[in-house]
């Protein structure tokens, strides 16, 4: 108990959980409409390929300020993205391996470049590497106020063109035949999502990031068949381990707070896997066997499953 | 041996053993497998590593190859239950494996020499001073043996299942119909992805891993279109990555794996761009020559339709304004020149007129798209 209303009077914890949140509902909602459209590893490419942005913000400005080098991360992240889709739009190479060529080549760039910031004298690169692993508990109150900046535009431009993307992501031919241009809205979303990819970088790192857009909206989609439903649940999944996660890794020494935060999503995922109303597994099993029992008393024949 | 030609024969080893299996993997669309493979194995090497307690164990690379192997078992059993799809199966399975994997390193085993750094970003540079001893006599860096041991059971295993690796790749159906596992032959590809990235990523690093199974099989996926050529193909370009990348490394003074992906970078952007039938140059140069070609076929087709529905355009031939065939003018102006030199058509004034050679042309090409030719229709 005291451990807890420590816990909750310490600045520290309050900065990172609170970020965690942020970071949380935000991958929620883009990562919904990431995992519909059947682009979730682009959060891993992305991620992946930010680096060099990083390193070369860094290289360029001398700044270790979050916001510079966020926006060479965004910028890097953005050009990888055109090159994958340049990619597979002019060559027979199919999305999956363009997506893992160009994270790979893009992350030995930032290693080059990195191997050339630690020859800057007096230059410290682990402000750099905190992206790679992510570390929430170097989280400042003004990097938090960066996410929730970031959330409450990205918030609005979803709600803005809630209709849009909503039509875009069931039904593109239909969206581009009454009129709406699919490029320009694809553009758009991928934007966003990559955008909320780099704010996550710092807290969860590039690797657990690609989990943090994928898992609270698969788990949300078991629960509902219905996109805003999805898109809240997502959220409240994601700001939930988020907080859960940072909880836990405070509790304990030595825990790390990024993959404490994946492990509690994951368990979300698990839990929605199997105990959903509808779609879990459990239900479906149990349903089967109701059916064949049904089957069974009614049709008086003991190998009825072979209809 | 020199430390620098030691670490050439191991990125060379190392990078033509990644390249082999890769190419199957570009080619069955399993390409971010590898990506979750790399990471994953680190697990395993934690789990082996608490079993024995022993960092050069051979069982740590066994555990590490078994994890590869559980975690493409994890995604599709994931991905079998239809309640989300491949690519989010496998963005769940291994950043939870690579969570677990973490939490572990950094709970009981910060003070020895596993940390994440090392695993994540490989360090090829120290590799020769792991040197094999064996009673008392240097055989030079460790790393050239495990690296040429896994590129010889690579090519080993790939040159004894060719038949079975090539059936199930391009037609698993007709693998099972005749009696091949492609199950079987999938986990025994998947098994030796895991053997080959755990043998390479001690060096490189697990991202980069990746760089080297995907980056040269992509780059030989351009170039040909046979298995055979493309994996010797692919296999010589991981070669060239590796010692290129090395000498731009040492050139640089910038981190070997590093350099190596990038050299990889730019040796499938050469690739991509100039491959003789599918670079970017030559499919554009094709796009452009079918477009002229297309719209040559069109005007004539236009021209000679004009003929036959007015007797007197026949005899005065037409205006260029009056085609009507929405080109900006300076195409209009550029396909009509073409089609005057090419002798089909000729100027009248401001008219054009078809020449008995284009009509002749026209004709055919009518003949070609819509089967045999009405005559009766026309004139």
């Amino acid at each position: 108990m005291d451990a807890c209303i420590i816990l909750l009077t310490d600045y520290t914890f309050q900065t990172v959980a609170l970020g965690s949140a942020i970071l949380g509902i935000i991958s929620g909602i883009m990562g919904s409409f990431a995992v519909l459209r059947k682009q979730s590893l682009l959060g891993d490419g992305v991620s992946h390929a930010a680096l060099p942005g990083v390193v070369l913000a860094f290289v360029l400005t001398g700044s270790k300020n979050t916001e510079f080098l966020l926006f060479g991360a965004l910028l890097s992240g953005l050009l990888a993205t055109l090159f994958i889709i340049q990619i597979v739009k002019h060559s027979r190479i199919k999305f999956d391996s363009a997506l893992a060529l160009v994270l790979s080549v893009f992350f030995g760039l930032g290693m080059v470049l990195l191997t050339h910031v630690q020859k800057i004298p007096d230059s410290n690169q682990a402000g750099l590497k905190r992206f790679i692993f992510g570390q929430a508990a170097t989280l400042l109150q003004r990097d938090v106020v960066l996410m929730l900046v970031c959330g409450i535009v990205l918030l609005i431009l979803v709600i803005i063109f809630w209709k849009e993307f909503k039509l875009f992501t069931f039904d593109s031919d239909f969206a581009r035949s009454i009129g709406f241009s699919p490029r320009k809205l694809n553009l758009l979303l991928s934007f966003m999502i990559v955008l909320t990819i780099i704010i996550g970088l710092q807290t969860v790192g590039v690797i657990l990031m690609s989990a943090m857009l994928i898992a609270p909206a698969v788990a949300a989609r078991q629960w509902t068949d219905k996109l805003a439903m999805m898109v809240l649940l997502a959220a409240v999944f994601g700001a939930l381990s988020g907080v859960a996660g940072t909880i836990a890794s405070s509790l304990v020494p030595k825990l790390p707070t990024g993959p404490c935060i994946v492990i509690i999503v994951s368990l979300i995922v698990l839990v929605s896997l199997l105990f959903a109303p509808g779609r879990g597994m459990v239900g479906r099993l149990y349903r089967h066997r109701q059916t064949r029992l049904t089957l069974k008393a009614n049709g008086g024949k003991s190998d009825v499953s072979a209809i | 041996m020199s430390p620098q030609f030691e670490i050439q024969l191991i990125a060379t080893l190392t990078a033509v053993a990644c390249s082999l299996p890769g190419v199957f993997l570009v080619l069955r669309g399993m390409s971010m497998m590898s990506d979750s493979i790399t990471h994953t194995i680190l697990l395993g090497i934690v789990l082996a590593f608490f079993l024995t307690n022993d960092l050069s164990s051979p069982l740590l690379i066994m555990g590490a190859a078994l994890m590869g192997v559980i975690t493409v078992w994890l995604t599709e059993t994931l991905n079998r239950t239809r309640l989300l799809s491949e690519d989010a199966a496998i963005g769940i399975v291994f950043p939870l494996l690579f969570s677990v994997a973490i939490i572990l390193i950094t709970r009981y085993a910060g003070s020895v020499h596993l940390d994440t750094d090392a695993v994540l970003l490989g360090e090829l540079a120290f590799a020769p001073f792991d040197r094999l001893v064996v009673s008392g006599m240097d055989l030079g860096a460790r790393a050239i043996y495990t690296s040429g041991v896994i590129l010889l059971l690579n090519l080993l295993v790939i040159v004894v299942f060719f038949k079975e690796f090539k059936l199930v790749t391009f037609d698993p159906m007709l693998a099972a119909v005749l009696g091949f596992s492609p199950v079987l032959v999938h986990y025994g590809l998947m098994t030796m992805i895991s053997l080959t990235a755990v043998g390479a990523f001690e060096a490189v690093g697990s991202v980069l891993v990746v760089a080297f199974m995907i980056g040269p099989p992509v780059t030989a996926y351009l170039l040909t279109d046979d298995l055979k050529q493309m994996l010797i193909l692919s296999g010589t370009a991981g070669a060239v990555n590796g010692i290129l990348g090395y000498q731009t490394a040492a050139f640089l003074d910038a981190s070997i794996a590093g350099s190596m992906a990038v050299v990889t970078g730019v040796v499938f952007c050469l690739a991509f761009i100039f491959a003789p039938q599918r670079g970017l140059v030559s499919v554009l140069r094709r796009r452009k020559l079918q477009r002229t070609e297309f719209a040559r076929q069109t005007l004539l087709l236009h021209l000679y339709n004009r003929e036959a529905e007015d007797q007197k355009a026949r005899e005065a031939g037409t205006r260029l304004e009056q085609l009507h065939l929405h080109w900006s003018e300076a195409f209009a102006r550029k396909i009509v020149l073409g089609l005057q030199k090419k002798g089909c058509l000729c100027f009248d004034g401001n008219f054009i007129k078809l020449t008995r050679q284009g009509r002749q042309i026209s004709m055919r090409n009518y003949e070609e798209l819509f089967g045999h030719f009405d005559k009766g229709h026309i004139f």
